[in-house]
């Protein structure tokens, strides 16, 4: 039976999963550099060992209110389409074999965020995980907001 | 053999001397009379059927070994230059390459080239010299006398040798004809030579038998303890060597050699002014040569990675030196600091390229596409030398490719056309580089039709680029711009050349991109000029580091004209927009606060902090609330997913290790 290695981390009460091998590395919390004109979503850039990259915090994203930064709170880096970005979330702490079996397609209500972000969910013991639609969460669409021109 | 290692070699180098065929070409083209010109296509041509045939390219070197003959044909005044033959070789000269660009990327360079050899052959041929077989590399010196001829000095040392005891021997060594690799077989040949003795001379002088500038037969004068018999044994052992004779040299007395053989005369000493080598000599121009090596691009961009990272701890190391307050470190920090500076000169100037890397693909385009176009076009390029940034130059091609068939296709009129008006039917295409500053300037001039600022009016503003009461106010040189803006494109008629209205703007974009920025100029019936200005380098650049509020971006130096404080009650109003008085000129002030949407945190205060910076000569005053300093920062870009901030062209790391952003202040002039 094929399995799906993931990366297993937490926003809010629900827990999200992320295949393994998109994941970069998974760092604390780190100074971020704000970046004019973008959405509110999206963070700033961080300085990660050398290389600048975007920040954004998937709370956010998913339209989830914000909360205060804690000790738990993690970024994890991800590349896909060769783009480096990094995710806020509250926690980060497992890394999980799931069985592609067990993955089933989204239901069509999934709480209050968006189905579109969501390519399935799965069920282990008694734990929900959802999978995330990286592709969609991290598209390119609308993180400028307009500009105009000032002189 | 093993020949992967040497590959990269063989492409480089076989490019070069395709490159200098075509330049040489390309001069033949104006002097066909001067054959010292074939004389260097000859050798180069040569050396590239050497190679390929050592590197197991067979077409390659069959092709090349066709073109040689037809140039030795030229040489020996068997053939004439003419147009028809140089369109010949030029096909030839693009086959090859063509089946060089094939090996580099991993093929075979194999390629149907029967019709172009078909047609060497018949040039060869020549109709009106069919009698006449042009005849084959090698063979050409048979019958021509060749003669060892003495000075003084070296008969006296071969008197000297003879009186202790030694032999003078004349050697004769011809090669076999399909040796490859003449002048390595040579200098193996020299190298048992040396050992074994000295010396004395060569025939024809060693300078040119190391540049293979004889055929397949050289002879050479060597005073030795050895004997003859053990001499040949010893070179017969270098492979593709047809025949070896050794025999005492007797001074004065001329010397028989086999009948089919050159006719070798040893002349007594009469001519002083023969050329001559002593051993000394000869070593010297062994070693003399080799002052550069190659190396592998990446590398050079692996150097300087690594030195970018090393800045970021420079300015690390700065920042922790001067909070500890420590005199030692201090000093030692600041002659790192100087170190690393020379060491950052040095390795941006190791990857600093001449232009001409690019350029000299332009005079072969330019030739072709002005016989596509039925047009005469004089190309001058000028500052060649000129250098860039690899990286630069990498990009830079495209965009110059087009702007050039641009000026030819739109620029400059048929010569009918500039006859009827009074030009000389030829048109003059100028292509210039220089420095100035921190910055490269290209331009691309033609003495054409200039740019019709009505046509340009009457299309921007049918595509809507512009409406009508905006173009009637606009000046000249913003028409001009407006070629620059995407979906334009004024031919009447879509040529193959240019003319699909995508194009001037994407060099627009590129150059941009660069970090560069492109003007145009035109005088209606007089021709147009494109100036381009590029940084010297992209990768590490001067800033001002500044502080809005509490955030701190950096503005590269080289848009700076200067920094002033500005008291309130000195700003202007002039159509609801603040500007200030700035040395007689009225510059508008741009709230970088209310630009970068900035939370407000520290109090208004009652002098304002500007930058004055400037898009050609436009200006604008940035107000700041502090100046921090001027860093040499390195450039990042801020990744993909954030590519295309408003007015933010990169991020850069700084000393305490967060992110600081560069403001890109042409996006907030406009």
């Amino acid at each position: 039976m094929k399995q799906l290695k993931v990366i297993v981390f937490q926003i809010k009460d629900e827990e999200y999963t992320v295949p393994v091998e998109l994941v970069g590395s998974i760092e604390r919390m780190m100074p971020i550099t704000r970046v004019p004109g973008t959405k509110t979503y999206v963070k700033g850039v961080m300085n990660l060992r050398g290389v600048v990259t975007p920040v954004i915090d998937l709370r956010e994203r998913f339209g989830i209110d914000e909360t205060e930064t804690t000790d738990q709170t993690r970024i994890i880096t991800v590349t896909i389409n060769e783009m480096n970005v990094g995710l806020i979330v509250d926690a980060a702490n497992d890394v999980l074999d799931l069985e592609e079996d067990s993955i089933e397609p989204p239901p069509e209500v999934v709480g209050t965020m968006e189905a579109e972000y969501i390519q399935g969910v799965a069920k282990l013991e008694q734990r929900l995980f959802i999978l995330l639609n990286l592709e969609k969460v991290l598209s390119k669409e609308d993180v400028h907001e307009l500009k105009k021109v000032y002189v | 053999m093993e020949t992967n290692q040497y590959l990269e070699v063989f492409i480089d180098e076989s490019k070069e001397h395709l490159q200098t065929i075509n330049d040489h070409l390309l001069v033949l083209e104006k002097n066909p009379q001067d054959l010292t010109i074939v004389n260097e296509i000859f050798r180069s041509a040569h050396t590239l059927k050497g190679m390929s045939a050592t590197m197991g390219y067979q077409d390659l070197s069959n092709l090349t070994h066709k073109m040689e003959n037809v140039l030795d044909a030229v040489r020996n005044e068997q053939v004439k230059v003419d147009g028809e033959m140089l369109d010949v070789v030029f096909d030839s000269v693009d086959d090859l390459e063509a089946m060089v660009i094939d090996i580099s990327e991993g093929g075979s360079g194999e390629r149907n080239v029967e019709r172009v050899v078909q047609l060497l052959q018949t040039i060869e041929n020549g109709e009106a010299l069919s009698s006449i077989a042009p005849p084959d590399d090698g063979k050409t010196s048979e019958g021509t006398p060749v003669q060892i001829q003495l000075d003084e000095f070296t008969s006296s040392i071969l008197a000297q040798s003879s009186e202790l005891g030694k032999n003078n021997l004349h050697i004769k060594v011809t090669l076999r004809e399909d040796c490859l690799l003449r002048a390595a077989r040579v200098y193996m040949v020299f190298e048992i030579l040396e050992q074994a003795g000295e010396v004395v001379q060569a025939q024809p002088p060693v300078d040119q038998l190391e540049n293979e500038e004889f055929e397949s037969t050289f002879h050479v004068l060597l005073v030795t303890d050895e004997s003859s018999e053990e001499l040949e044994n010893k070179i017969n052992k270098v492979s593709e060597i047809e025949s070896v004779v050794a025999a005492p040299y007797e001074m004065g007395e001329p010397q028989k050699q086999e009948k089919n053989q050159v006719n070798d005369e040893p002349v007594a000493p009469q001519n002083g002014e023969t050329r001559t080598k002593n051993p000394n000599e000869e070593k010297e121009t062994k070693q003399v040569g080799n002052k550069t090596i190659r190396i592998n691009i990446d590398r050079l961009d692996a150097l300087m990675n690594l030195f970018e990272e090393l800045v970021i701890d420079r300015g690390r190391l700065e920042q922790i030196s001067e909070d500890l307050q420590h005199t030692e470190l201090r000093e030692t920090v600041e002659r790192m600091s100087r170190i690393s500076g020379d060491l950052q000169s040095i390795i941006l100037n190791m990857r600093m390229v001449p232009v001409e890397q690019v350029f000299n693909r332009f005079p072969r385009m330019v030739r072709q596409l002005s016989r596509d176009l039925n047009k005469k076009i004089d190309l001058h390029v000028v500052g060649a030398e000129t250098e860039l940034d690899r990286t630069v130059i990498d990009e830079i091609g495209d965009p110059l490719v087009h702007l050039i068939r641009n000026a030819l296709d739109h620029g400059i009129e048929s010569p009918e056309e500039r006859e009827a008006k009074g030009k000389p039917a030829t048109g003059k295409l100028e292509l210039k580089a220089y420095h100035s500053g921190n910055h490269v300037f290209i331009e691309i001039s033609d003495d054409g039709g200039g740019i019709n600022r009505d046509k340009v009016v009457q299309k921007a503003v049918a595509n809507q680029v512009v409406t009508e009461e905006q173009a009637a106010t606009m000046t000249d040189s913003q028409v001009y711009d407006l070629i620059m803006e995407s979906g334009f494109s004024t031919a009447d008629s879509i040529s193959d050349v240019s003319g699909r209205g995508v194009g001037l703007d994407v060099v627009k974009n590129t150059i941009e991109s660069l970090g560069g920025n492109i003007t145009v100029d035109s005088q209606p019936g007089h021709g147009s000029i494109f100036s381009i200005q590029l940084p010297l380098t992209l990768s590490i650049i001067s800033v001002m580091l500044v502080e809005v509020q509490k955030e701190k971006y950096a503005i590269p130096l080289s848009s700076i004209i200067e920094t002033a404080i500005v008291k309130k009650e000195d700003i202007m109003h002039a159509h609801n927009k603040k500007v200030i008085d700035f040395r007689g000129k009225v510059v508008p002030l741009v709230s970088l606060m209310d630009v970068l949407d900035v939370p407000e945190e520290l109090e208004e205060e009652e002098y304002y902090s500007v930058v004055i910076v400037r898009k050609g000569d436009k200006m604008a005053a940035l107000i700041v609330n502090s100046f921090i300093g001027q860093q040499e920062v390195v450039l990042k870009s801020l990744g993909d997913y954030l590519s295309g901030a408003f007015a933010i062209s990169g991020a850069t790391i700084l000393g305490d290790g967060q992110v600081a952003l560069i403001l890109d202040s042409n996006a907030l002039i406009k």
